[in-house]
């Protein structure tokens, strides 16, 4: 009999604001430790936390981007555990009233899409930073992140498999980014993911689960989850019984392992933060935020698809982030006659280039108006494809429009055909066997002199004249 | 109501002996069943209270205020090295 998986995942998403969530320090990342903290981040008596507004508008903007519900009045409450990265001994989070509700995420599946409910998104603070290694008996502790603000997006157990959950979050990423309400930078730590994992046999009810915690990678958390899967699976099947616990992944023995020693502090103890008033919106300020929203991944998905007539897999590409879309739409917009053309050259040749010279497309060397130039070159004939190729290269270089490169190495198409004839007969008559090859019928030849044809050109050929004037010299 | 007073010491990290916990468990069961008359209130049609004063909350403006001042709140640090705080080993 078959097992079901059972996932719930819990995303820590930094709020991309100057300031912390409740004091003036910056988040500035990769500062000097301890230069952006103050008595309020570092829990110092008789200090008064003061919300920042900017995390409450994109915790409201990203509630309204998934479809939930946003509570005109939320409530901040204490969640107490001590870990020497937590000065004040408790976190200012939202537990009983959160900013938003409900909501869902739609991932592409095998049958179309499929619906993943939100369960909640509440506001909350980071802790600072633990660092252990080389340290015999000590941890040194950098509180620059102590008071970032966070959202915490927590999701219904809607996901059946490991490339489920990856999928959703690779959806929420690139959500959060499209409406800069995250940097979402994995590597930094600003986009984490906590996965609850069960199993059961369909149709019974959910089995125990484990959390497996603190994960910033989809490779690792996709790996994580396949293995807590395997592991639950054995245990319950040699008749054992999970047990309810949080387990680390460690990516270099590519195992998980039980964080037993923490199970008792798992008595958070919430009570309603009393230094913090709740927190009211208006209707209008909600209002005013959804009309301010962006047009979403999956809008702009379709219209790329719609309106340019571009493949699913060109207009994903190229709805990756904003920064992408509106480039490709300044490039349709210099290059209207093609589209198409449009997402070819920007998705195969400009974003390859960009992706080997370590750049993203906010400073690529060539702009979009640049780019339009060497297609229009290409649309009336003036250079080939392959030809284009090469000045891109150039054009990536040294920045030169493509006029100027096609200029200054002589790489203009040659369509004049009595120059073509030349090089035609040129070819024949170093190839006299092929010649009397193809007009005894041997029609497959003919790629053999284009091929010829075009090496004598340097390319420059124009592969139309040259296919029609091969025909009529070879007659003969 | 009893309480397990040892366990909400060691949640609190607080050290009781024997015989202050012996002490304290009546006293905190004691408190809580004070607070339990408040159950036999009839709040019915009563909204919950967040927070004993009526204001909303005042927000605050994404605008960095604080400059570095390490050296001043590093000060009462226990101890210090290259501008982290050190603490005893806490990794498992």
């Amino acid at each position: 009999m078959s097992w079901e998986v059972v996932i719930g995942l819990e995303v820590h998403c930094q709020i991309n604001t100057r300031t912390k969530a409740f004091c003036g320090c910056s988040t500035r990342f990769g500062a000097e430790p301890n230069t952006q903290t103050c008595p309020v981040c570092l829990g110092m008596p008789g200090q008064l936390p003061v919300l920042n507004t900017v995390a409450v508008d994109k915790s409201i903007l990203t509630g309204l981007a998934i479809g939930a519900k946003i509570n005109l009045e939320s409530r901040f409450d204490r969640k107490n555990y001590f870990y020497p990265d937590l000065p004040k001994g408790y976190q200012i989070s939202q537990f009983a009233v959160p900013i938003v509700e409900g909501g869902h995420i739609d991932i592409p599946g095998k049958d179309g899409e499929k619906r993943i409910g939100v369960t909640r998104i509440h506001m909350e603070e980071d802790a600072g930073k633990s660092m252990h290694e080389g340290l015999e008996a000590v941890s040194h502790i950098d509180l620059n992140r102590s008071g970032v603000p966070l959202m915490e997006i927590v999701s219904e157990p809607d996901m059946r498999s490991a490339d489920e959950a990856i999928a959703y979050l690779k959806q929420l990423h690139q959500l959060v980014r499209f409406l800069e309400v995250s940097g979402a930078d994995m590597e930094k730590g600003q986009f984490r993911c906590d996965a609850n994992v069960s199993v059961r046999r369909p149709g019974e009810p959910l089995g125990t689960r484990t959390e497996l915690k603190n994960m910033n990678s989809f490779r690792f958390i996709k790996q994580a989850i396949d293995y807590e899967v395997m592991r639950q699976i054995e245990v319950i099947e040699d008749g054992g019984k999970v047990v309810q616990e949080s387990r680390l992944w460690d990516s270099v023995k590519n195992e998980s392992r039980s964080m037993r020693s923490k199970e008792e502090a798992h008595d958070y103890r919430y009570f309603p933060e009393p230094d913090l008033p709740p927190l009211r919106v208006s209707q209008e300020d909600v209002d005013a935020i959804r009309a301010g929203m962006p047009e979403l991944p999956g809008q702009l998905r379709r219209r790329f698809e719609t309106e340019f007539g571009l493949s699913p897999y060109d207009a994903d590409v190229l709805s990756q982030t904003r920064e992408l879309a509106s480039w490709y739409e300044s490039l349709v917009a210099a290059h209207p006659a093609d589209p198409k053309r449009c997402a070819n050259w920007m998705a195969n040749e400009l974003l390859g280039r960009l992706k080997e010279a370590g750049k993203e497309i906010e400073n690529s060397p060539v702009s979009a108006e640049s780019l339009a130039g060497l297609l229009d070159r290409i649309a009336d004939n003036t250079i080939s494809g392959k030809i284009a190729k090469d000045v891109l290269d150039a054009m990536m270089e040294s920045g030169a429009s493509a006029d100027a490169i096609i200029e200054e190495r002589g790489l203009k198409q040659v369509s004049d055909s009595g120059a073509i004839d030349a090089i035609i007969r040129e070819v024949m008559a170093a190839n006299p066997e092929q010649v009397e090859g193809y007009r005894g019928g041997k029609d497959k030849l003919m790629g053999f002199f284009v091929g010829q044809v075009m090496k004598a050109s340097r390319g420059q050929a124009n592969p139309g004249v040259v296919n029609q004037r091969l025909k009529e010299l070879l007659k003969g | 109501m009893d309480i397990d007073v040892n366990k909400v010491a060691m949640l609190a990290r607080i050290r009781l002996t024997d015989d202050e916990a012996a002490e304290l468990g009546p006293q905190l069961s004691g408190i809580l069943g004070y607070i339990e008359t408040l159950s036999e209130v009839d709040t019915e049609g009563v909204a919950a209270t967040a927070h004993p004063h009526d204001a909303a909350m005042p927000l605050r403006a994404n605008v960095v205020t604080n400059t570095n001042r390490r050296d001043e709140l590093q000060a009462s640090a226990p101890q210090t090295e290259s501008g982290l705080y050190v603490v005893p080993k806490v990794i498992e």
